[in-house]
């Protein structure tokens, strides 16, 4: 069974035709971990035995008539979702032993379909990076290129879904976190609405930017999973009260009429040419299929990388004070409190999560917050406006997800702005609320996937699940090859 | 040189309301430690707390107790610190829009009236507690407390003596109890103040002040305000300067002592709270919460001297919510209110002094009591005996008729019975029948005495009296 080309339906239908029995399947996924994952590290933890015991209830549902639609279906989920009993890091040696004693709201929605749960995906620490290399425990390498890095934060759950390591996963997106490794690693990824999806249980980073989303093979397998963890829920009061719809409800519809717009800001120098040249040729096939492109521009854009630094990392600063070594996670030494949460500080966070940190506390600070912080929300203001009077005009704006492909393990570790840089492209979409879905629109010379984005109005991720489709239906997936290292 | 306090406030009181501010932990006081909370009060990895909406009712109804506007729009904030009470490491606080603002409170003061300023009401959440082990060199974290509902109220520095401190604490403590907001349980913490204290010449700016935290007893404030001007006036009449510093006050010794100064003062880093969405108030749901505030003091005075109830008698009555509940609840069951309040004042009041009951745990209530008078009133029993009914009430939980039953108390106006026992009073008593005839009045009282004791419940003592005076004449 070539696990790299599954989709969900497919997988549904094996499973209920009883072609494969789930824990036939469940036990594929984890010979291939056992296989691939030592070079490839894209999980923290594997959980064998939770998705043997998973897999069998599952197939006890499914002989007995009433699957859901994620029955049975193996997946991996990001290391920063709280899973009952089972560890969950972050990729922090701060909570290398934690143990939640309780489900976040999507692995609880999960749960309630009786899915499979392979593994805790690894990330950048506490999803602060776009390499995956700021892991504390397992630093994720591209499927496509195990030199490369697999893009971040979540690269772990990326790099398993395009090596077939699970049949879909969940990711958390702040920044990009979500798109981008999907774009890295040559599958697609949603990043719903703000409010779409509960947080509770996401061990939180910046919590007005967080959202959990999926990362699979298609739009449409995002579109299921989404439906799957979607809705308002009373434990986060920032979840919207949206209803949610089936999000594949349009995929099939044609894009007749629909109004793209491509923001001139996206296409600039920071951008490689071969990215480019790529999503401008995606824009062709769209043009193609009828839908209308429309040039626009978004004048704040140069503006973007430092608001999203300063809102992100202030929220994060106050979000990670909790790790103090004194409740969980790992406990310092010192004669005196200040002494032994130092301490625990000091060695529990690696120096990408302590430069947020140093930078976060600098931007709250008094006689900084005004200069900085305020500044930094009176534009998230301002992106919002520039989207909305984008989308007065427009449907969907599409754009490339990163300036480039993956590059080389080690090549931006000592130049941390040069990384933020890099976020262009995603940041905006967190700072304004939106949805977003990133999906492989080519490959460079060297064989490197390439991922172009899809904006869309709050909560109109079906648009986005359509006009993704769409591309993809006409578009050829080269898989990746992990088993054979370094690709050709 | 004469030295002028100026005095300003930070009053802290929990509200009552059943769960937590931002979890569904219960928010009783006490129980073992750490067995009221949950992942989202202990602060574990990716909980988030949920605004209970109970809470701002209830700080809303605070605020028109004390005569506030309430921000249309509010939203809540971070206050950043490290300390091992605080599990998530910031407490959620109000900086810039509070709940309630510009509000004002009217306290009497020596008789002189006095209107104390409120800058404003903010609601946030509690910290835990830490139990230091000295023998075992450890402390203990206990998050119970983590979570309860807080509301501070800051006034603006218009107090200038201890005297108007503890009248305005007193004052919001009733204005809050009777609201139902908070038991203003000052021992159990649930009412707590700082007190900012400053001296200088009358007419001059104001001078440095120093920050005395955590009183809380009523006791406590009038003495720490008090040690705190005398600490002040010797450094400055020595020609000294007073830092400006956080104080605590120690029960024991009456003084204060310096916790920390200015320069180690925190920067909290506040900023909005992303996990809790701002609160805007309609007007209806305003107009809904002040309507359903319940009878305050100052309503409740009118009616008790509406009722003919002696000024001052009604302010002891209204002083604990609890009395005042108690007597309206008699009063409703048997419609003689003045008789009430003043069994209540007198009879009641005396075996609760005495620690002899306490209001919060009588065997009875509002009914039980009314009945108790209206049994007096009505000459069912002597009035002699009601207090010695009301203690074996206190004692057994009994009704005062199965008391009176008991112990036989009843008045039967056995009249016959009554004249025959008068006529061989006076004929045993010749003595003092004769002085009354021949003008001595006051021994009327002795042998009113002598009768009633002989009669024991045969008759009222007014038919008994009137017996006796006949018998005497004639």
């Amino acid at each position: 069974m070539d696990l790299q080309n599954t989709s969900l339906t497919g997988l549904r239908q094996l499973l209920d035709s009883r072609s494969i029995s789930a824990p036939e399947l469940a036990d594929a996924y984890l010979d291939r971990i056992r296989t691939v994952d030592d070079t490839l590290l894209s999980y923290i933890t594997v959980t064998p035995e939770e998705a043997r015991a998973q897999a069998q209830k599952a197939q006890a549902r499914i002989d007995a008539g009433n699957a859901a639609p994620l029955t049975g279906i193996p997946l991996a989920i990001k290391d920063n979702l709280c899973t009952d009993g089972v560890r969950t890091t972050c990729s922090s040696r701060m909570l290398e032993d934690f143990v939640p004693p309780y489900d976040a709201t999507v692995v609880e929605k999960l749960k309630a379909q009786d899915f499979v749960m392979l593994g805790k995906a690894s990330m950048d620490e506490f999803a602060m990076g776009g390499s995956n290399q700021t892991s504390a425990f397992a630093k994720t390498r591209n499927p496509y290129d195990t030199s490369c890095v697999p893009g971040g934060s979540s690269g772990g759950s990326a790099a398993a879904v395009s090596a077939g390591l699970c049949a879909a996963a969940l990711g958390s997106d702040t920044g990009g976190s979500i798109r981008q490794p999907a774009a890295f690693c040559g599958v697609t990824g949603l990043k719903p609405t703000y409010g779409r999806v509960s947080r509770y249980g996401l061990v939180a980073f910046a919590s007005s930017l967080d959202q959990i989303g999926p990362i699979a093979h298609s739009a449409r397998d995002c579109g299921i999973l989404l439906s799957a963890i979607a809705g308002q829920d009373p434990r986060d009061a920032t979840s919207a009260a949206q209803p949610v719809p089936d999000f594949n409800e349009k995929v099939g519809k044609s894009l007749k009429g629909m109004k793209i717009a491509l923001p001139k800001e996206f296409y600039g120098e920071a951008v490689d040419d071969e990215v480019k040249e790529a999503v401008l040729a995606a824009a062709k096939t769209y043009a193609s299929m009828g839908a209308e492109l429309v040039d626009c521009s978004i004048s704040t854009l140069k503006y973007a990388v430092a608001a999203y630094y300063l809102i992100a990392s202030a929220e994060a600063a106050s979000n990670l004070s909790r790790f103090d070594g004194i409740k969980y996670g790992l406990r310092g030494e010192g004669k005196t409190f200040d002494q032994m949460i130092r301490d625990s500080r000091s060695r529990g966070f690696g120096d990408e999560v302590k430069r947020r940190i140093l930078l976060g506390n600098y931007a709250l600070s008094s006689g900084y917050y005004d200069a900085y912080y305020r500044k930094a929300l009176a534009l998230k203001q301002e992106f919002i406006q520039e989207y909305d009077r984008i989308f007065q005009t427009a449907d969907i704006i599409l754009t490339p997800t990163a300036p480039t492909v993956a590059y080389p393990i080690g090549q931006q570790d000592q130049d941390p702005v040069k990384m933020y840089t890099a976020d262009i492209c995603t940041v905006t979409v967190n700072i304004a609320s939106l949805p977003a879905i990133s999906t492989p629109c080519g490959y460079n010379k060297a064989g490197m996937p390439i991922g172009m984005s899809l904006i869309g109005r709050r909560f109109d991720e079906a648009t986005l699940i359509q006009a993704a489709d769409a591309f993809e239906q006409g578009f050829t997936v080269i898989p990746a090859k992990p088993e054979g290292g370094a690709a050709k | 040189m004469r030295l002028y306090p100026t005095i300003g406030l930070e009053i802290h009181a929990e509200l009552l309301t059943k769960s937590k501010v931002f979890c569904t932990c219960s928010a009783e006081f006490g129980g073992e430690p750490n067995s009221r909370c949950c992942p989202v009060c202990s602060g574990l990895p990716g909980t988030l707390p949920v605004l209970n909406r109970k809470a701002v009712e209830y700080i809303v109804k605070a605020g028109y107790t004390m005569n506030c506007d309430i921000s249309r729009f509010t939203k809540w904030d971070r206050k950043n610190y490290f300390y091992p009470d605080l599990p998530k490491a910031y407490q959620i606080s109000q900086m810039p829009r509070p709940v309630c603002l510009n509000g004002h409170v009217d306290i009497r003061v020596n008789g002189e009236d006095k209107v104390i300023r409120i800058n404003r009401i903010h609601l946030e959440e509690d910290a835990g507690k830490l139990v230091h082990d000295e023998a075992a060199h450890v402390s203990l974290a206990d998050y119970n407390r983590c979570g309860i509902p807080l509301i501070e109220i800051v006034t603006e520095p218009d107090f200038h003596s201890a005297e108007d401190v503890t009248a305005f604490v007193e004052k919001i403590r009733q204005l809050l109890q009777y609201a139902g907001v908070c038991d203003g349980k000052m021992e159990q913490g649930s009412l707590r103040c700082d007190v900012n204290i400053s001296l200088a010449e009358p007419g001059a700016p104001l001078g440095t002040r120093a920050e005395i935290k955590n009183l809380n007893s009523v006791k406590a404030i009038g003495r720490a305000i008090d040690y705190e001007i005398y600490r002040q006036t010797e450094i400055l009449e020595a020609g000294g300067k007073v830092h400006q510093e956080t104080r605590r006050f120690s029960d024991s010794t009456g003084e204060t002592t310096a916790m920390r100064s200015k320069e180690d003062a925190h920067d909290y880093r506040y900023f909005p709270d992303p996990d809790i969405p701002p609160i805007i108030f309609t007007e209806q749901e305003l107009e809904e919460i002040r309507a359903s505030l319940p009878e305050m003091p100052e309503q409740r005075l009118a009616r008790y001297l509406a009722w003919g109830i002696a000024k001052n008698e009604a302010e002891t009555l209204l002083s604990d919510k609890r009395i005042s509940d108690f007597f309206d609840a008699a009063a409703a069951s048997y419609p003689n209110p003045k008789a009430i309040a003043s069994f209540i004042l007198v009879e009641l009041m005396r075996r609760i002094n005495l620690g002899e009951a306490d209001m919060g745990t009588l065997p009875f209530d509002g009914a039980a009591l009314a009945r108790l008078v209206e049994l007096g009133e009505t000459d069912k029993i002597n009035k002699s005996n009601m207090k010695d009914i009301l203690r074996s009430m206190l004692e057994t939980g009994k009704t005062a008729d199965q008391i009176a039953e008991e112990e036989n108390l009843w008045i039967r106006e056995d009249l016959g019975l009554a004249e025959s026992v008068i006529d061989k009073l006076l004929a045993d008593n010749p003595g003092p029948v004769a002085q009354y005839r021949s003008g001595e009045q006051k021994v009327f009282g002795f042998l009113m005495g002598q009768a009633n004791k002989a009669l024991k419940g045969a008759a009222t003592p007014k038919a008994i009296k009137e017996l006796l005076e006949k018998k005497l004449k004639g």
